[in-house]
This record gives structure tokens, C-alpha cells and sequence, in this order.
């Protein structure tokens, strides 16, 4: 008997070992390097290791051979989706992590509780509160994290799927929990993110066996000549179906396994969530797109449905409930269940595209890159605004905000009118990319809900915007003083924004060209 | 028959062509962006701004005057400027005989009256602006009229309409002077809205708005769409030139200082509107029904402007009721067909001399009374101001037409060919030359003649050199432009309008000395009532209803009033009430309705996690739910 060795693409894989092999050496950093320069090292570390998976990326993309294909014996399909969404991957990551690492808003400290370990309000937590601590322990997290979405997103099997599902959500729970202030609420997030996400992750697992009890294969591609060729009944395919979509739609927070959202969203450091709100979410709906058009597109007649009842309610329920917020990180944690729903529109329409047309990936992709833009520089200038007990998040306090500081005001106000989706925006060509990739699908009821789910979701933000240049400035809050590090992803994601809805055209072109997913 | 020019691409000094504009608008940018740095300097920058397109404009003519018929009409592509979809616009100038000499009159006429407007513009302190505006005004009205298309001769339509309600404003101060731009303004967009659509059309139906194709286009449209693109085209021209029914914003236009009323509202943009019809003569020939509109309206505002002009007491006024009139005679030969197109643009031309020289001259008028502009108040004014007077004499003798001055011979082809087409159109322009002669002598003996009826503290005095030497060339050329051009324009213009040569006279025809016998009647009834009586000091109470009318500008006020006001406010009155009681209170109950769902559905995020849990499971059970009815439907 003889046994092959394993093949590895070592050069089309390497974004995602030197993601992984940098989160290790971050792990024995935080071993190895003296306390004084390991934030140092640190964040030397992502920027370098991010940029350097940026670039292996696009030398691998742009080989003329080989770039594209099954990877690592199968485990992995790179292709063009596979492609953009580790590059929207690692520049929003990158972006994120610049803001883990800014400290000039926070009296020199990051956002990052001393000492995460230790009890809310005992000696121990103020000694090390007093002693200045860190952890510098985000970072390596984070690029965990990040590694396992983009396993998550490029995962040609189910059980790698599963695994890379798990490496993604582990880190995030420990992140949530790791607020300097409000640790409490903080903890009880991390906790809840925890539990329910091991339910949903339960679920998950369970439709992976039941699908494999179907098919008798992990592999999406047998999954699909399963379909059309099946041997046992379709009930165990159905059952299967429903739990991977409940456990991938609870990773893209849409209605009703939102829940965790806003309270995640609020308890867990402004950066994590940021981080959260666009790679997250990034990673969770290219992974449902690649699990539902390439394993389940023989069923689609039986998936759109459930899907499309699914965007409506996400749709609905978020723009209902942001009406009424109070607090500016919920408002944007209902505003992320809403564009989900947006979202999942375009995964119903399902179309291949005609020529010249853009097709419901690449109609995703635009629209998941617009509001990356746009979610990144607005949970940056969340952390920005403070009063004297650190960020301001009641809205009310946002008030006046255009006479204190008009630029900042100016940007944000320029994010809320792309997450509404206003002409010359990279929203609007977003939304009117996924409405008419649905619209071709032949789901024009869901295109007309989403138009209005979409008229009343203005309201929501240019509230803000009218709160804060139409009224009076609430005394006690101010702009901090941040460092580039919160600037360069603030004034990029406002700039891109603006881009994006004047010239869509390149963006447009590339993702529309890139969208074919392999089997 | 349609004759289309022959056009050649631009070589050597027509590659500069664009320069023209360019200058006076960068200056004109500068003047306004500089600030005060440039206070002291500001005027004489723009002046040499319009004196350089004017060189180049001269030294165009004569490359055009040296070369054969063939060459004379020269493209210069510029830029794409629109390129999406199906459309391209190109933008691009032609350089023909006719916008040559539109060129000529803008900057020549232009760079005069920039120079008596630094003297006449002395003491006031916003002065840079002043100039600023007006350079913009030359830029945009060369892009107006050396635009090789439709579309970017909108921009300059545009342009000149922008520059006019600054300059008609520019003394903002006085609410009558604000008053006045707006009614301009808003006037004007009348007749631009007929543009717009009408370059609608052409884009529409020609899928260009090129000169060339829509000349070519033109040849093959069936009668709706020429009348309809004619009649819109005259909107438009009726707007730009103060023609009826959309006169009444001349008269209130003269609030602006007097060279912007010799510049703009006498001798270059209100003549806009004719240019455009001999522009657009393909599609006119068209339509039998869009040229006979075209004599009407010129025949009606020939009388109206003439009738307006008898009655009032406001030198500009009048002055102003006399270009009213003068277009309409342009308009009238606009009308008539290949017949009349020169003529129209030798009227314009000699008119553009003759009206801002006694524009001008009404200035200095002003300028000797303190700004009093009550003919009333004047009178004896010929042995202090001689220079003004003197001009003005030659302006006078001019616009009645006495031969051999310019309006003679350019009024007079106008008649004669009226009576070639149509016997009532050459009656009415006949009685207009009679009017005319009647409120000129009028106007010049209540100014210069009969009795001092100055106020107290009014001392005239002769205005300064910077001003008099713009008076004295622009008196020379009302006097000789006539006899200059009389022979040699029809065959010039020949190939831009598409017309044939038709033999003028120099000798007085019968129509001719018809004509001057009118004129003289005219001359005689005015000095009857006018040279031999003192003039009232205040205007006299009159029961006759032409002179009420006259003075109250045939109530084109009162006629807009009651048309157009009236109802408009009416609708928005109406429309103010359905948005408070209908709409408003319909939105504001959808946003109760959903602000009373979002309080109610916010409760359901209780922040208990098994609540949450018990939420997700009943998500399986949706899940489930909506499988099973998909696999059943």
C-alpha cells in the first residue's frame, strides 16, 4: 500500500497561514517580550502580517496559472469569491485593528480592560488599573479570529466549515467580554454571545450530520450531485438544510436569531465591535452564499422562500426597532440586523446575471464593501465622542455635535446618509445593486418590501443627522483627541463612501467579474 | 431650399479661438475670487481682458475676410464633454461669418463701454465686482454665440441670463433694483424652459444637438415637430429678447447701472433671441406656421415698444421701449425668411452701434443731472454737455433714419422687404419708423432743448475724456457702419443663413421715401407738441387712454398679474393647505404608527438570555414551518 503525501498550495494558501502563523507569534510574544514593548511588538505584528497576507494575495490572484482551484486536498475552493472576500477581509480587519490600538482617547490605555481576569470593582482589577496593564492578548485574537473567517468564507467541505466557524467565534467571545469600562455589562455580553452561539453553533453541527446522512459527503460539490441524484428521502436533506441555514443565519444576526446582536453589540468594546459589525459579518454571509449556491443550489425552490421570509422579518424588524433607539451603539447594532436583511434580498434573487448585469454575488460583495466602509469609520467615531466617563453612546449627548466639531459631524453624517442608501453614496449603489440582482431572481415583491423597509431606515439616521446640526450642543461632551490610528480608518471609510457612489464602476466591474464559485 | 455650409477644422490662429472666451471668464474669476488686493487694479485688468478677445476676434475676421468664401467657416472641437450611454456632446466653437461678427460687436462694443464704465463706475465702491460681472457677461455670451451646438449654446444662454440679473441688481441696496433681477430672472425662465425643450427635442428626435446634424435633421421632419421646435425656439428667443408676450422685464431692467443697459439690455444680449432664429433658419423654413409667428411677434413688439416709448418721462425708459421696439423690426425680418436673415443681423449690428452710443450718452446725461433720469428735470443741455450731445445727435438721426446714416439703410431693407411678404407687416413697420421719429425727437427735445428745468444744486457739467472718447467711436460708427456694411453683408452672411444674394438699393425707393415722409411727419407732430410749449414739470393728467396705457407699459404687469400670478399663487395657496391638512397628517400618523410598533417590539429584547434562546427556537419552529408550506405549495 502506498500512501500519498497530502499536496498543500503553499503560495495560492499563504493569506491565510501568515494570518495564523502571526496570531502564534503574538501568542509567544505575549510569552517572550518584555511589558513595556509588547503592545510595540504587537502592533507591528497585525500591521505587518496583514499587509504582507495582502500581498501574497494579490501576487497569488494575479498568477496567470493555478490561482484558482480546489486547495489543500479539497478543503478549500479559491476562487474568485474566495478571492475578494479575503481581501475585503483583511483591509476591513486591518482597519478594525487600527482602532484596538489607539490609547490617545483613552488617557494613554486602549479600550481594553487592565485586567480582564479579575473581578469587576476588586483590589485586584484597581491594582492593575493603577499599574497601567494591558492586554495586549486582543491582537493575536483577533488575527485567530480573522484566520478562521477566512477559512470560514473559502471552506469547500463541511466539517472545515465547522471548524473554521468555531476559531472565527471563540476569540470574538473573549474580546466581547474585555471592556475597561462598564465591565459588567461587558461580561454579561460575552456570556450571552456564548451561550447562544454554542446553541446555534449545536444546530449547525447537527445539519452538517443529517446533510451528511443525506449525501454521504461533507464535500459542497457531492452535497449538490446529491440533490440531483438522490438516494434516501429528502426529509433528512430538508431537516439538515433548515439547521445549517438557522446556524449560518445566526452569524449574519438576522431576525429572529438576532438577539444576540444588540446586546453584544453594546456590552463588548467599541472595537471589537466595529470589528464584529463588518468581518463578521463579511465572513458569515459569504459562507451561507458558498453553502447555499454551491451545496444546496439544486434546492433553491425550497430555500429562497425561507430565506426570502427571513429578509423580510430581518428588514422589518430592524428598521422598526432603531426607530426608537436611545443609545448610538444599538441604534447601529439594528441598523447591521437591517442590512443583513438587505442582504439576504440579493442572496434570494440568486441570479447568475445577464451580461453587462451585475449578478447577486457580486451585487453582495459591492454591498458588503460599501457598508464595511461605512461601519468602519462610524464605530471609530463612536469611540471618539466622550464625556468625562469615557464614550458617549446616549444619542441625546450626540446633540450640537456639527457646532463642536464640523469636520467629524460632517463625516458621520456623510456615513448615516450611505447606510440610508442617498444618491452619491457607496450605499445607494449597494442597495441598488442587491434590488435589482433580486429583481432579476424574479422576486420583485421582496425588491418593493425592501424599498419601504429602506424609506422608513432613512428616517432613522438622518434623525441623527438632525440631531446633531439642528440642535442644541448638550454640554459635558466633546470630540477626544484621537491619534491616526482612528483617523486613517475615518477619514478612508468616509472618502470610500463618497468614492463608491460617484465612481462604482471599477468595484462594480471587478466583483461582477470575480463571482463565479467553484464546486 | 436649404444651402448648409461648408465647414472646415480649425488650423493655426483658429485653434485659439477658445481664448476669446477663456480670458475674459479667468479674469473675471480672478476679479472675484482676488478680493480687495485687487480694487485699484480690478477695472483696467478687465478691460484689457475684453481688448484682448477683441484683437482676437479682429485678427479671426481677417484671416476670414483674406480667405476664400470655402474657408471662412471654421470648427474648433474642444472637448467630450457629455459621453454616457448613447449621448456624446461634443463641445466644440464654429467660427462663421455670422458668429464673427457677433464676436466683433460683443468684444468691440464690450471693450467701450468697459472703458466708460471706469469712468462712469468711479465712485463706486464695488466697482471690482462690477467688472467682474461684466467680463463674465462677455464670456458667456461669446460661448452663446460661438457654440457649435445647441447644448453648449445653453450654457452660454445660461450664462448671460446669470451675468444680466447681477448686473440689473447690482445696486441691491435699492429694492427696486432686486425687484428688477428677479422679475428678469424669472421672466427669463419662461423662455428658457421653450429652449430646454427644445434641445430636448433635437436630442430626442436627431440624437445630436450639433448645428450640423440638426441642420441636416431638419430637412427631413414632418411639419408637427418643425412647428413644434420652432415655436419653442421662439419661446425661448421671445424670453432672451424681451419680445411679447414676455417683454415687461426690459423696462424694469434699466434699474441697472446705465453701461450694463447700453451692454446687455441694448446692443448684445437682448439681440440673443435673433441670432437664435437665424441660427436655427433650418428648422424655421420648415414650418410655415412657426415663421408667420415669428413676423407677428416682431410686428407687435415693433408697435408695442414704440407705443411704450411715446408715453414715458424716463429716459432710459423710453430708450429701453425703443430696443423693445428695434428687435422687433430684427425679429420681423428674422421672420420673413432668406429674404430677411441679413437684414435682421445688419439691423442688429448698426442698432448695437447706434442704441448703446445713446445709451451711453444717457449716462452721461444722468451723470451731468446727479442721477436724476426725469426728462422732465432736464432741458437746454446741448450747450453744457456738447460732446454728449453731439453723439447722441448722430445716435438720433440714426435710429430715425436719416440717410446715410447706419439706420437707414438697415431699417429701411426691413421695410421693403415686410412689403415683399406681407402688406399688413410692412404697414405696421412702416407706422413704426413714424413712431419712432415722433418719441426720439420727443426724447431729444425735452433733453437737450427748450427751457433749464434742473432741480436746485444741479450744476451739469461735460462727463470726463474716459467717457466722451467711447461716445465719439461709437457716434462714428453710427454714422458710416450703414454705408460700410449696406453693400457687402448679404453676400457675406450668405452661406451661415442659407439666403441669396438680392440686390439692395442705395437711392431711396419709393417704400423708402414713403418712409421718410413718415418720419418727418413724426419729427414735426413731436416738435408741435414738444419744441414750440414748455414742457409741464409734472407729467399732465391725460384721459387718453393710448397715453395711459403707454405709461403704464400697455399694463404688461397688470396682463402677467391676473394670468400668471394670480392663478400660481392660487395653486400654491392650495397646494400650502393640502400638504398641512392632508399629507402632514397623513405622514406624521405613519410615523405615530411606527414609533408605537418599535416601542412595542423593542420589549421582546428583554436581555435574558433564555428569552432569547426561547426566540431562537421558535425560529426552528419558522424555519420549519415555512419548508413544510414551500413543499406543500
Amino acid at each position: 500500500m502506498t500512501i500519498t503525501a497530502p499536496t498543500f498550495e503553499w503560495l495560492q494558501l499563504s493569506p491565510v497561514l501568515v494570518v495564523l502563523l502571526a496570531a502564534c507569534v503574538g501568542i509567544l510574544i505575549e510569552a517572550l517580550v518584555p511589558r513595556v514593548w509588547r503592545f510595540l511588538a504587537q502592533v507591528v505584528l497585525f500591521e505587518l502580517s496583514i499587509l504582507a497576507a495582502f500581498m501574497l494575495l494579490v501576487l497569488s490572484w494575479s498568477q496567470p496559472r493555478n490561482s484558482l482551484g480546489l486547495m489543500a486536498m479539497g478543503a478549500i475552493s479559491l476562487d474568485g469569491p474566495s478571492y475578494l472576500m479575503w481581501a475585503s477581509l483583511l483591509v476591513f480587519g486591518l482597519l478594525s485593528l487600527l482602532v484596538f490600538a489607539e490609547r490617545d482617547l483613552g488617557n494613554g490605555v486602549t479600550a481594553f480592560a487592565a485586567s480582564a481576569a479579575s473581578v469587576p470593582g476588586s483590589p485586584a482589577e484597581a491594582e492593575a488599573t493603577t499599574a497601567r496593564h494591558e492586554h495586549t492578548e486582543v491582537f493575536p485574537l483577533a488575527l485567530f479570529s480573522l484566520a478562521g473567517m477566512m477559512v470560514f468564507v473559502a471552506a469547500n467541505d463541511l466539517i472545515t466549515a465547522f471548524i473554521a466557524l468555531e476559531v472565527m467565534s471563540l476569540p470574538l467571545y473573549l474580546l466581547s467580554g474585555m471592556a475597561r469600562r462598564r465591565r459588567l455589562l461587558s461580561q454579561e455580553a460575552a456570556l450571552k454571545y456564548f451561550l447562544l452561539g454554542a446553541l446555534s453553533s449545536a444546530f449547525f453541527l447537527f445539519g452538517v450530520a443529517l446533510v451528511y446522512g443525506f449525501s454521504g459527503s461533507f464535500e459542497l460539490g457531492a452535497i449538490n450531485d446529491a440533490i440531483a441524484n438522490p438516494v434516501y428521502g429528502r426529509g433528512l436533506l430538508y431537516t439538515g438544510m433548515a439547521f445549517l441555514a438557522i446556524g449560518l443565519l445566526f452569524k449574519i444576526g438576522a431576525v429572529p436569531f438576532h438577539n444576540w446582536v444588540p446586546d453584544v453589540y453594546v456590552g463588548a468594546p467599541t472595537p471589537v465591535t466595529g470589528f464584529m459589525a463588518i468581518c463578521t459579518k463579511l465572513a458569515a454571509v459569504g459562507a451561507t452564499v458558498r453553502v447555499f449556491y454551491v451545496a444546496l443550489g439544486a434546492e433553491r425552490w425550497s430555500w429562497q422562500p425561507l430565506l426570502a421570509v427571513v429578509a423580510v422579518l430581518t428588514m422589518a424588524l430592524g428598521v422598526v426597532v432603531a426607530l426608537t433607539q436611545t443609545d448610538i451603539k444599538r441604534l447601529l447594532a439594528y441598523s447591521s440586523i437591517s442590512h443583513a436583511g438587505f442582504i439576504l434580498v440579493a442572496v434570494v434573487g440568486a441570479t447568475a446575471g445577464a451580461q453587462g448585469r451585475v449578478n447577486s454575488f457580486g451585487s453582495i460583495v459591492f454591498y458588503l464593501i460599501a457598508y464595511g466602509f461605512a461601519t468602519v469609520a462610524a464605530f471609530a467615531i463612536v469611540t471618539m465622542v466622550r464625556d468625562s466617563t469615557g464614550e458617549a453612546h446616549a444619542i441625546s449627548s450626540w446633540a450640537g455635535l456639527g457646532r463642536k466639531n464640523p469636520l467629524l459631524a460632517g463625516i458621520f453624517a456623510l456615513l448615516m446618509l450611505s447606510f440610508a442608501g442617498i444618491p452619491l453614496t457607496g450605499g445607494f449603489i449597494g442597495k441598488w445593486a442587491v434590488f435589482s440582482a433580486a429583481w432579476q431572481g424574479g422576486y420583485s415583491w421582496l425588491v418593493i418590501a425592501a424599498v419601504a423597509a429602506s424609506l422608513v431606515a432613512a428616517y432613522v439616521y438622518l434623525r441623527v443627522i438632525v440631531l446633531m446640526f439642528f440642535s442644541e450642543p448638550v454640554a459635558g461632551v466633546a470630540v477626544g483627541r484621537a491619534s491616526g490610528l482612528t483617523w486613517v480608518p475615518v477619514a478612508l471609510g468616509a472618502a470610500l463612501s463618497a468614492y463608491l457612489g460617484l465612481f462604482p464602476g471599477p468595484l462594480l466591474d471587478l466583483v461582477t467579474s470575480a463571482s463565479t464559485f467553484l464546486r | 431650399m436649404i444651402t448648409l455650409e461648408t465647414l472646415v477644422p480649425a488650423t493655426g490662429m483658429f485653434s485659439y479661438a477658445w481664448l476669446m472666451i477663456a480670458v475674459p471668464a479667468v479674469v473675471a474669476a480672478f476679479l472675484l475670487i482676488g478680493g480687495r488686493i485687487l480694487d485699484r487694479v480690478g477695472h483696467w485688468l478687465a478691460v484689457g481682458a475684453v481688448l484682448v478677445s477683441f484683437s482676437l476676434a479682429s485678427c479671426l475676421f481677417a484671416h476670414q475676410l483674406l480667405a476664400g468664401p470655402e474657408a471662412r467657416a471654421v470648427t474648433v472641437p474642444l472637448f467630450d464633454w457629455i459621453t454616457t450611454g448613447m449621448w456624446k456632446v461634443q463641445a466644440g466653437l464654429l467660427v462663421d461669418q455670422l458668429s464673427i461678427l457677433f464676436a466683433l460687436l460683443i468684444t468691440g462694443v464690450g471693450s467701450l463701454i468697459h472703458i466708460y464704465s471706469v469712468g462712469y463706475m468711479a465712485h463706486d465702491e464695488r466697482r471690482r465686482r462690477f467688472f467682474a460681472y461684466l467680463n463674465l457677461f462677455i464670456a458667456a455670451m461669446l460661448i452663446l454665440v460661438l457654440a457649435d451646438n445647441y447644448l453648449v449654446l445653453f450654457v452660454g444662454w445660461e450664462g448671460v441670463g446669470l451675468a444680466s440679473y447681477l448686473l440689473i441688481g447690482f445696486w441691491q441696496h435699492k429694492p427696486s433694483a432686486a425687484a428688477a433681477a428677479k422679475k428678469a430672472f424669472v421672466m427669463n425662465r419662461v423662455g428658457d424652459l421653450g429652449m430646454t425643450m427644445a434641445v430636448m427635442s433635437m436630442l430626442a428626435l436627431f440624437g445630436s444637438s450639433a448645428f450640423v446634424a440638426v441642420n441636416e435633421g431638419a430637412a427631413k421632419l414632418d411639419p408637427f415637430w418643425s412647428t413644434t421646435m420652432g415655436l419653442l425656439l421662439l419661446l425661448g428667443a421671445c424670453g432672451k429678447s424681451a419680445q411679447v408676450p414676455l417683454q415687461a422685464w426690459l423696462l424694469d431692467a434699466m434699474e441697472g447701472p446705465t453701461p450694463v443697459s447700453a451692454l446687455i439690455h441694448a446692443a448684445t444680449m437682448v439681440t440673443a433671441g435673433v441670432y437664435l432664429v437665424v441660427r436655427s433658419h433650418a428648422i424655421f423654413e420648415m414650418s410655415a406656421a412657426a415663421t408667420t409667428a415669428v413676423v407677428l411677434v416682431g410686428t407687435v413688439t415693433l408697435l408695442v415698444g414704440a407705443w411704450i416709448g411715446t408715453s414715458k418721462d424716463d429716459i432710459k425708459k423710453v430708450l429701453a421701449g425703443s430696443t423693445m421696439s428695434q428687435i422687433g423690426y430684427m425679429m420681423l425680418a428674422a421672420g420673413l425668411g432668406p429674404v430677411g436673415y441679413a437684414f435682421a443681423i445688419f439691423h442688429l449690428l448698426t442698432h448695437g452701434f447706434f442704441k448703446a452710443n445713446m445709451f451711453l450718452g444717457a449716462g452721461s446725461v444722468m451723470h451731468a443731472m446727479d442721477d436724476d433720469v426725469n426728462m422732465r428735470h432736464y432741458g437746454a443741455l446741448w450747450n453744457v454737455t456738447r460732446v454728449t450731445f453731439w453723439t447722441f445727435a448722430m445716435g438720433y438721426l440714426a435710429i430715425i433714419g436719416i440717410p446715410p446714416l447706419a439706420g437707414y439703410f438697415s431699417k429701411d431693407h426691413i421695410i421693403e422687404a415686410a412689403f415683399e411678404v406681407s402688406t399688413v407687416a410692412g404697414v405696421a413697420a412702416l407706422l413704426g419708423a413714424g413712431v419712432t421719429a415722433f418719441y426720439m425727437t420727443r426724447l431729444m427735445l425735452m433733453t437737450f432743448f427748450g427751457e433749464k428745468r434742473w432741480r436746485d444744486g444741479v450744476h451739469p457739467h461735460e462727463s470726463p475724456k474716459v467717457m466722451t472718447v467711447p461716445l465719439v467711436i461709437l457716434a462714428f460708427f453710427s454714422v458710416v457702419a450703414g454705408v460700410v456694411m449696406n453693400g457687402w453683408i448679404q453676400e457675406w452672411l450668405e452661406p451661415a443663413t442659407g439666403a441669396h444674394a438680392h440686390e439692395v438699393e442705395w437711392l431711396p425707393t419709393p417704400i423708402g421715401w414713403l418712409t421718410m415722409l413718415l418720419v418727418a411727419a413724426g419729427v414735426g407732430l413731436a416738435w408741435w407738441l414738444f419744441g414750440t410749449k414748455p414742457v409741464p414739470d409734472t407729467a399732465p393728467a391725460s384721459r387718453n387712454p393710448i397715453t395711459i396705457a403707454g405709461r403704464n407699459d400697455l399694463f404688461g404687469d397688470a396682463i402677467n398679474d391676473a394670468l400668471v400670478v394670480q392663478p400660481t399663487l392660487v395653486l400654491a395657496r392650495g397646494l400650502v393647505a393640502n400638504d398641512s391638512r392632508v399629507l402632514d397628517v397623513g405622514a406624521d400618523g405613519i410615523g405615530t404608527v411606527f414609533s408605537g410598533l418599535s416601542a412595542r417590539t423593542r420589549r421582546l429584547q428583554t436581555g435574558q438570555v433564555r428569552a432569547y434562546a426561547l426566540t431562537m427556537t421558535i425560529g426552528v419552529l419558522l424555519v420549519g414551518a415555512v419548508l413544510i408550506l414551500t413543499q406543500l405549495g
